[in-house]
């Protein structure tokens, strides 16, 4: 099928969510079974058509198809609305509406006992509507638009759970650290690329507006793994990749201002955020400063020049996140609520199918080759970070990072699945399939991604680049291979040596170097760094905008009131005593002239004759003058 | 003897009805005083025949006979509506009788 032709129903895509979430609103809360039958249907309405379209852009090379409308005109300036279908929309169509697709069903078995059950799925489906809109928009401008209501649907949702102060506050801290993103975006024409970053860096989670990330764990489960690990995080990276020429502009082998900012920054969000990680001990909390870490690797590989490594990244990263999100909610639905994993342990046997599926999730996070996707992009990735003229330090930290990742989701998965049950375990109970389904089918693609990523058939990255691929069975076996084996290899057995005896007492690394332990614990205390300086500014400037606001502004508000109530008195003075009065006299004197000539018509005879007669001596008179 | 004195005599005598007949407040005394102004017009039109040019006619003496009988038959219907008037007021004074419909 002509790619242009789809081009121009590609807005159907987005907008079917969108529907499905108007007609959600509108349902009563106790509907539930109603609400999740339209926004599940909604999701798979999209999924379909968006493998549809993806499919029939197999056979197409090099098409770039656009569909654009003028939306009003300004003088000479034509404002153009339209849809854009290139290899990179197609892909990013499937990764998000499948991906929402298994949140959606494993959101009906979290979200059960919830009340606002309905209102759930409605901002879910908003959600997915919003970010298929991010995907197909053509123009910056619409791009914005539907960016702005990605973080509007993230607002809602992470501070969905309403009653909770930290879910409210994890809410306006989101948004209002995104929003400083955005504020960058916006700026976009005069520091066209660093600007772009920015808002980029907000809403990735690049240090150092990484903050709001991990407080948004405080919404619920489905949520994180929907918006904070799968798509809308993602959406930074994808607005680098689809700005990237903006950003390669001039370039000398590949090198500009802006990408050696973009490479820096990731380098230190992925560095940084691994070693916070090391130290955490909520569940979602360590899965959300990977996800950061992730996200700086994303941003480093496009930064060194590998943009199409760069995107099979993110697409992998967002199956195998997700999948860890769910998972890890599954574990907390299984410990009735209980997010601390010292706490957990030996769920190995109490959870099986969530171990199982966890451990595929864990090992495509850390790089096992051969069978985990998650390893083959990261070679892509280390491969072009290793090729980058400037330096070779990304390369090296990038490596460190990569053990980081192995030790850390050992830690955690030693900690919560291995050893003796502790105190939440002690009641779990595995979770219903309704969740365990979606957990499968994200596991299922992990593996299956990885035969199709792998770079013995670069297939994804030549339909994202589009060159040709060729099918080489020796490039299974090159020496990044060998050294990424034994990098994750040496993590995870780091991590399995240190906790192989942990009781779940005290974390052998907190014994060892307390301060260090310590300083990770608290991720740098870098949220109380922001507290003390950038909020405490704000409030003063909101303490003189609201004294300005209030006195001045104001009071020329009142002055013209005042003036208003004058005017009212003085107009009310002249009506009552000057109209009012000049009336009453003009009847008073009619009045009087009435009762004056009505004297005339008295009913007396004698008064009717005098006046006769004095008619007549008048006439007399007159004729006696003019003769 | 001469016509002025007799037009002032008359005038007198007019003047004098005329009072009459817008001070007094007896109905009947209204009718006198339009008798006496009848007798004046009568003395005035006999005074313009008697020093007028000499003539056969006794107009002005006739016009006084006709002028006297009509205001006989004049005096007699006022009379009457004096009684019928009185037997609804109950009074005679003119001061009263100021409604129409009563």
């Amino acid at each position: 099928m002509n790619p242009w032709l789809l081009a121009q129903f590609l807005w159907i895509i987005p907008a079917i969510p969108l529907a499905a979430s108007l007609v959600v609103l509108s349902l009563k809360s106790s509907r539930r079974k109603t609400a999740a039958a339209i926004a599940i249907g909604g999701q798979v309405a999209a999924l379909i058509l968006s493998i549809a379209v993806f499919v029939s852009t197999l056979g197409a090379r090099e098409y770039r198809a656009f569909f654009n409308f003028t939306w009003f005109t300004a003088g000479y300036d034509h404002i153009q609305f339209g849809w854009l279908l290139d290899p990179l929309t197609a892909v990013m169509l499937v990764m998000v509406t499948l991906v929402s697709l298994c949140i959606f069903v494993f959101s009906v078995g979290y979200m059960a006992d919830d009340e606002k059950f309905t209102r759930f799925f409605a901002y879910l489906s908003f959600f997915t509507a919003a970010m298929l809109g991010v995907v197909v928009a053509n123009s910056l401008l619409l791009l914005f638009v539907c960016w702005e209501l990605v973080g509007l649907a993230s607002y809602l949702l992470i501070g969905f759970w309403i009653e909770k102060p930290s879910a409210a506050a994890a809410a306006k801290k989101a948004f209002i650290t995104t929003r400083i993103g955005d504020l960058g975006f916006f700026l976009a024409t005069t520091l066209a690329a660093l600007l772009i970053f920015c808002g980029a860096m907000g809403k990735s989670g690049q240090f150092p507006l990484h903050v709001w990330l991990p407080d948004a764990m405080e919404g619920p489960t489905p949520v994180s793994a929907l918006i904070h690990a799968a798509t809308m995080v993602a959406a930074g990276v994808f607005l680098v990749a689809r700005t990237y020429p903006l950003f390669a502009f001039g370039s000398v082998h590949g090198v500009t201002p802006s990408l050696t900012v973009v490479v820096w920054i990731g380098v230190i969000t992925a560095l940084m955020a691994s070693l916070v990680a090391v130290a955490q001990v909520d569940i979602k909390r360590i899965l959300a400063y990977s996800t950061v870490s992730q996200l700086g690797l994303m941003m480093v590989s496009l930064g060194v020049g590998g943009v199409a490594a760069g995107i099979v990244h993110l697409l992998a990263h967002a199956f195998f996140k997700a999948l860890l999100f769910l998972g890890s909610g599954s574990v907390i639905h299984g410990c009735h609520g209980e997010q601390d994993i010292r706490k957990m342990g030996g769920l190995r046997t109490i959870m099986p199918v969530t171990f199982f599926t966890y451990a595929i999730g864990m090992m495509a996070l850390s790089g096992v080759p051969l069978f985990f996707c998650g390893a083959w992009s990261k070679e892509a990735v280390l491969d072009a970070t290793h090729h980058w003229p400037v330096s070779n330090l990304p390369w090296v930290l990038m490596i460190m990072g990569v053990l980081l990742t192995a030790f850390y989701m050992t830690r955690q998965m030693i900690y919560v699945f291995f050893g003796q049950p502790r105190s939440a375990s002690a009641g779990a109970h595995e979770s219903p399939s309704v969740m365990l389904i979606p957990l499968i089918v994200l596991a299922g693609c992990t593996v299956i991604f990885s035969v199709v990523l792998s770079p013995a058939w670069p297939w994804l990255e030549s339909y994202l680049t589009g060159d040709h691929a060729t099918l080489r069975w020796g490039d299974l076996l090159t020496s990044t291979v060998f050294v990424s084996l034994i990098l994750v290899g040496a993590g995870i057995a780091a991590a399995a040596v240190i906790y192989r005896r942990f009781g779940g007492a005290i974390d052998p690394l907190q014994r060892a170097a307390p301060i260090v332990f310590r300083f990770l614990e608290e991720r740098m205390w870098i949220d109380e760094l922001y507290e003390r300086t950038v909020v405490r500014f704000a409030k003063i400037l909101a303490g003189l905008s609201d004294w300005l606001d209030r006195n001045v502004w104001d009071g020329f508000v009142r002055l013209f009131a005042a003036a208003g109530q004058l005017t009212g008195i003085l107009t009310r003075g002249f009506d009552e005593r000057g109209i009012n009065a000049g009336v009453d006299e003009a009847t008073t004197g009619a009045r009087g002239l009435g009762w004056s000539v009505g004297r005339l018509h008295s009913g007396k005879v004698q008064g009717y004759l005098g006046v006769v007669a004095i008619g007549a001596l008048a006439l007399l008179l007159l004729l006696a003058w003019l003769a | 003897m001469s016509l002025g004195l007799i037009l002032i005599a008359s005038s007198g005598l007019f003047s004098i009805g005329l009072l009459a007949a817008l001070s007094r407040r007896h109905a009947i005394f209204m009718l006198i005083g339009i008798e006496l102004m009848l007798a004046a017009a009568n003395l005035n039109f006999v005074a313009f025949w008697r020093f007028g040019p000499p003539s056969p006619n006794p107009h002005g003496a006739l016009f006084a006979i006709f002028s006297i009988a009509i205001a006989a038959a004049e005096a007699a219907v006022g009379l009457a509506l004096v009684i019928a008037v009185y037997r609804h007021y109950r009074t005679t004074s003119v001061d009263r009788m100021t409604q129409l419909k009563g």
